[in-house]
């Protein structure tokens, strides 16, 4: 009887931990049948998912009239947008508000009393995040193809998109001997929940990233033979494939042969395209994200005072293809580009002002005028129409009809 | 017909399921029995028609030869027999093969009046086996998640199903199977070690009686599980490695489509961390 005991013990964490998927479960096959390479996915898992990835209804478009003027001759300082006519800028910038700032408005990142004036830390970095997102349609079409990217790809709504990183070496150490982990043995959440490295971001989304030259090509695992070879580099790779494929919510067959991950004739073509993804995010840190750093305030900085950066994840959200691969640069062809000179040039943000941070204005003024920060939005967009000479009942703009309008009354 | 002199006493009538007297006989030192007959069949038809899905695929060679189960678009249907179906018949010949063989030990033991210990113990493999190529297709929905014939092939199944899952390792079902796998051999090897240790005497001497074999572990460990006792504690653990690997099999796809590792974030959601 002790036996039959210890059985229903063992039994114990399987069957209470009520995290179990229930079937059916859906397939997708991707190479040659039987041989296991295929994605499997639980409807109870995935529908959700689809919900959330839904891009949002597209502004009306306006209509062609003769002569509106570019948005850079009606206002000063538009450094990124200056060519687009002053009623697609509108257009444009209010889409921006619905995907970023939704409940801020247009004093997310403008001084009410001044447009212009680059006077909020988040008009800067807004700036910057529009060139990033033209470079990346313009220049990393290997890894974005046709659908590319817009601020709604990553922010969802939100001032600050979801999926970010810091550098991060570890929970707190003891002294002496055990002052070290190597980020071993913890809860990995960056490394779908293992124990290996922590953080593999660091060595491999920023910076001089280090390569993934980890497999031998002898049949003897020779030390030095190619670059890389060491275990902690194995496991430093491990755990950021953990990371890639959580972030695109697949396994590892996505892109991986497991009889031979190194094979490239082997692999699905999926893995081309992460390969240029694994290119394109430490370029974007290095040239976007990293050089902001002086201009955030402390509360958007890491715990080493390092700037937000994306990886995998900011964009894609669980999903192999961001927002399930449809496309909103038909109806947002400014993100395309083209790229203006100075998106190439990296600013140089080491001897910034002290910004303004619109959080601590927002309380300020919310203190004595409650309603003020949320009727803005509208009677600027109002401004901004009559600066285009579009003014009509309907509104150009449509945005009483669009999905995002009630954000912005 | 050779027979050793005592057989002769032990080959009585009776004891069978199926078929009475009809397959009640004996060839050479094999019992037959009507479940000798369909083992037999089942056997036969399944090898031959492996010959002939490897007769269809482009190599002879041993390690490469593939026959591999219906693509996952052809669902729980049957498929054509070039495309999956001669997997579909020759697991229903295995399956054939393997029961019958079991229940023809089921006929031996009850022949003889013994326990079923041994088609018990044998059915556990069998049902590690259904579980892979049946059940957890059925479970998924298509019989093109069963594993794949072929000595490389269903290495390549069994690699690429383990990194579905990221890291199979975290399968907790799958830790279970590989410690009762390991536990079974340290027993087995501990056993057989004992059993000759005690029959390796000097030439001349009578071999140890079981008190000291029980006497030698009382020594090393306070404790001896007896002669009896460790045929159980053997069964017992290789029972659960094959259980508990058809456990950590149809709880990866069906049950859990995730990375195994994420499926421990319950253990981080206890509310007992505060």
């Amino acid at each position: 009887m002790k036996m039959y005991k210890l059985g229903a013990l063992a039994l114990v964490p399987l069957v209470l931990s009520a995290c179990w998927e229930a079937p059916p479960v859906e397939g997708e096959q991707i190479g040659f049948r039987g041989v296991a390479m295929e994605q499997v996915t639980n409807p109870d898992i995935t529908e959700p998912l689809i919900a959330l990835n839904q891009i949002p209804t597209p502004l009306p478009k306006n209509p062609v009239v003769e002569g509106t003027p570019k948005a850079s001759d009606v206002y000063q300082n538009v450094q990124v947008l200056g060519e687009l006519s002053v009623s697609d800028f509108a257009r444009t910038m209010v889409s921006i508000t619905e995907w970023v700032a939704p409940e801020q408005g247009c004093s997310y990142c403008h001084q009410s009393a001044n447009f212009a004036v680059d006077d909020l830390y988040t008009k800067v970095v807004s700036r910057r995040m529009m060139q990033m997102t033209q470079t990346i349609n313009s220049t990393w079409s290997d890894h974005v193809k046709e659908t590319g990217v817009t601020c709604y790809t990553c922010h969802r709504g939100k001032n600050v998109p979801e999926y970010i990183w810091f550098e991060d070496n570890g929970p707190a150490h003891a002294a002496g001997m055990s002052a070290e982990n190597y980020q071993q043995n913890n809860v990995a959440p960056k490394a779908g929940y293992t124990s290996m490295l922590s953080d593999p971001l660091t060595p491999y989304l920023q910076g001089e990233p280090e390569k993934i030259r980890i497999a031998h090509e002898n049949a003897l695992p020779l030390k030095n033979q190619n670059n890389n070879e060491s275990m902690q580099a194995l496991e430093r790779t491990w755990s950021l494939m953990m990371h890639m494929s959580d972030s695109l919510g697949v396994n590892c067959t996505y892109c991986h042969n497991s009889r031979n991950f190194a094979s490239w004739e082997q692999s699905p073509p999926a893995r081309v395209t992460a390969w240029h993804g694994l290119a394109m995010v430490p370029a974007i840190n290095n040239d976007y994200m990293t050089p902001l750093q002086p201009v955030y305030p402390q509360h958007r900085l890491g715990k080493i005072d390092d700037a937000p950066k994306a990886n995998c994840a900011t964009c894609h959200q669980g999903i192999n293809k961001p927002l399930y691969g449809v496309s909103m640069l038909s109806d947002y062809p400014e993100w395309k580009g083209p790229l203006s000179d100075e998106a190439t040039i990296v600013p140089d943000y080491s001897d910034v002002p002290e910004y303004l941070d619109p959080n601590a204005l927002e309380e300020t003024t919310a203190a004595g005028e409650p309603t003020a920060a949320v009727s803005q939005p509208k009677v600027l967009t109002k401004t901004l129409e009559v600066a285009a000479g579009l003014t009509d009942d309907s509104g150009p703009l449509g945005m009483e009809d669009s999905a995002g309008s009630d954000v912005l009354q | 017909m050779s027979m050793l002199s005592f057989e002769k006493k032990y080959r009585v009538r009776g004891g069978t399921f199926i078929g009475g007297d009809l397959f009640d006989f004996w060839v050479g030192p094999f019992y037959v029995g009507f479940f000798g007959v369909t083992t037999i069949f089942f056997a036969t038809v399944g090898t031959l028609l492996i010959v002939y899905g490897a007769s269809l695929g482009d190599t002879w060679n041993v390690w490469r030869i593939n026959i591999a189960p219906p693509a996952i678009s052809y669902g729980l249907a049957f498929a054509p027999l070039k495309a999956g179906g001669l997997w579909q018949l020759i697991t229903i010949c295995a399956t054939g093969a393997f029961v019958s063989w079991a229940i023809r030990q089921a006929e031996i033991a009850r022949k003889l009046g013994m326990g079923y210990h041994v088609p018990i113990v044998f059915s556990f493999a069998i049902l590690a086996y259904v579980t892979l190529v049946v059940f957890r297709p059925i479970l998924m929905g298509a019989w093109g998640y069963g594993f794949p014939y072929g000595i490389l092939s269903h290495l390549d199944w069994v690699s690429n199903t383990g990194y579905q899952f990221l890291h199979f390792h975290y399968n907790p079902a799958h830790m279970l199977a590989v410690t009762f796998f390991f536990t079974t051999c340290f027993a087995l090897a501990l056993h057989g070690g004992l059993v000759l240790s005690a029959t390796s005497v000097p030439e001349g001497e009578k071999v140890k009686t079981p008190e000291y074999e029980d006497t030698y572990f009382r020594d090393i460990i306070g404790y001896s599980i007896g002669t009896l006792g460790i045929h159980r504690l053997g069964m017992f653990l290789a029972i659960n490695a094959a259980f508990w690997s058809a456990v950590c099999i149809i709880i990866s796809g069906p049950f859990w489509t995730r990375g195994w590792p994420e499926w421990w974030t319950w253990w981080l959601e206890l509310p007992v961390w505060g």
